[in-house]
């Protein structure tokens, strides 16, 4: 009997033990560094393996996925152009003076020089024999009208700074003028040539006022001497840059 | 009375001018968006003005950004982080960058843009049939050597004036040279108005043609110089036609 229940307990003993291998982990001490020891191995044997397939094949290089900012750029205003008119009073030789109007508009090209066109329009008044002779009549009224256009050439010159008060500066400069264009008066047409000087002040950046003096200068027979007219005006005026 | 009336009413026309068109700059910088320029070099010189004798008021630092608000022959106005405004030079500006590093450009024409542009036009002076002539012309270029010009011009003389337009083609050779010459062909409309003092004046209306050869010189930036013999020939009333020649000189400049 007693050896029955030896058997027995035996028999159990072995059935426990056959699971403790499953059980190896809970053990402390020595499966642990028997683990580690295994993972190093694996570790090894991994690289191992890592380093025969980068021998294999080329290295690749990780691209990363971020997309390049693209800068849209703003476009940027030109302000070389002005449009403006004017006010003053011509002399027309042997006429008098009288008021004077016109537009211009003007293309800056450098700092230095700027292409200008104008458009004035006046009226001639009477000769001195005229005036003296009371009835005479030289020129009918709608042949005293006097307009004329011009192409100039123009430079900037002694530009600088002008000074109101304490507080307030203003870009300025002079300028001269010379080209060429047409004249309307006394029922004919002639080539003019002219030339000039102004002083122009820069309230804003974008209103520039001008003072300038010109010469029209062409030829006519009109009083029946063929010789050079000069024909002097004087005006002020306001432009706008765009 | 009239007189005095239109006395008194340009120069209120020039205050309205000027009040009307005070607004409309400010308001609409104010929302227009601007291009953005870094400074590279040690530091970007602002003067008060946009010429080169003007004095520098501000200087912006390496790294600073300035807003260009918009360009004036070679002068860029731009305003700094801290709301100032100045005009820096070309030459200065080419040294910044935009935010991506690249370097900030504009364009104001050299001789690759005198050798390919789509526009130009200009002003010439000389004599035709005689008589001054006094003309502003503009050209579309359809390709490098070819370009659709139109002429437009006034002549004085002693026995008529008149005025003259022409359409045509002009073909460039070798455009990327500085001088560069051409031929011209094409025709035109002439007005011509003989002087009062003779006797029985008609203004006759004719058509023409012409062939001509030119030549264009590259100045700097956008402008050349432009040189140009034409021979017309007016198709006139009579038996036998009218031929003249136009010779002329004068500025031009391209976009």
């Amino acid at each position: 009997m007693e050896t029955g229940i030896r058997v027995l307990l035996l028999a159990a003993l072995a059935t426990l033990c056959s699971g403790c291998a499953s059980l190896h982990h809970l053990w402390p001490f020595h499966h642990k560094a028997k683990d580690a020891a295994a993972v190093a191995r694996s570790a090894t044997d991994a690289a191992a393996a890592d380093t025969a397939e980068q021998q294999a094949s080329p290295p690749t290089v990780i691209e990363p996925e971020v997309e390049r900012r693209k800068i849209k750029v703003p476009k940027i205003r030109s302000s070389n152009f002005e449009l403006g008119g004017y006010f003053g009073e011509l002399s027309v030789e042997d006429f008098g003076a009288n008021p004077v109007k016109g537009v211009r508009v003007t293309y800056h090209v450098t700092e230095d020089f700027f292409l200008q066109g104008d458009y004035g329009i006046s009226r001639a008044g009477k000769t001195s024999y005229e005036t003296l002779a009371g009835n005479v009549q030289l020129l009918s009224n709608d042949e005293r009208r006097y307009t004329y256009y011009n192409l100039s050439l123009g430079y900037n010159f002694l530009p600088g700074e002008s000074f109101l008060g304490r507080n307030r500066t203003f870009t300025s400069g002079f300028y001269l003028l010379g080209g060429v264009g047409s004249t309307k008066f006394a029922g004919d047409q002639k080539f003019t040539v002219n030339f000039g000087a102004g002083y122009q002040v820069l309230p804003t950046r974008w209103l520039a006022i001008h003072i300038e003096a010109q010469d029209m200068v062409f030829r006519s027979d009109l009083l029946g001497v063929d010789r050079l007219k000069n024909n002097m005006g004087a005006h002020v005026g306001a432009s706008v840059f765009f | 009375m009239r007189r005095s009336t239109e006395r008194a009413r340009l120069p209120a026309l020039l205050l309205l001018l000027a009040l009307t068109v005070t607004a409309p700059p400010a308001a609409h910088a104010a929302t227009r968006e601007l291009a953005q320029a870094f400074v590279t070099e040690p530091y970007l010189e602002l003067h008060t003005g946009p010429g080169r004798g003007f004095p520098v008021s501000q200087v912006v630092g390496r790294g600073e950004s300035v807003d260009v608000v918009l360009l004036r022959t070679s002068w860029f106005l731009v305003r700094t982080e801290r709301g100032y405004e100045g005009w820096a030079s070309e030459a200065d500006m080419a040294h910044a960058t935009l935010a991506d590093g690249s370097p900030f450009k504009f364009n104001h024409g050299d001789r690759d843009g005198f050798r390919d542009h789509r526009w130009e036009g200009g002003i010439m002076t000389g004599a035709y049939g005689g008589a001054t002539l006094v003309e502003g012309f503009a050209a579309r270029s359809l390709t490098e050597h070819l370009k659709l010009e139109l002429d437009a011009g006034q002549f004085l003389g002693n026995l008529s004036n008149g005025y003259v337009v022409d359409l045509g083609l002009s073909h460039v050779f070798a455009p990327q040279w500085r001088f560069s010459p051409f031929v011209t062909v094409g025709m035109g409309y002439e007005r011509s108005e003989p002087k009062a003092t003779l006797v029985q004046p008609v203004v006759q209306d004719l058509q023409s043609a012409y062939e001509g050869i030119g030549g264009r010189y590259y100045l700097a930036r956008r402008f050349y110089l432009r040189g140009e013999y034409r021979h017309h020939t007016v198709f006139t009333h009579t038996d036998s036609n009218e031929v003249k020649q136009e010779w002329k000189l004068g500025f031009a400049f391209f976009y």
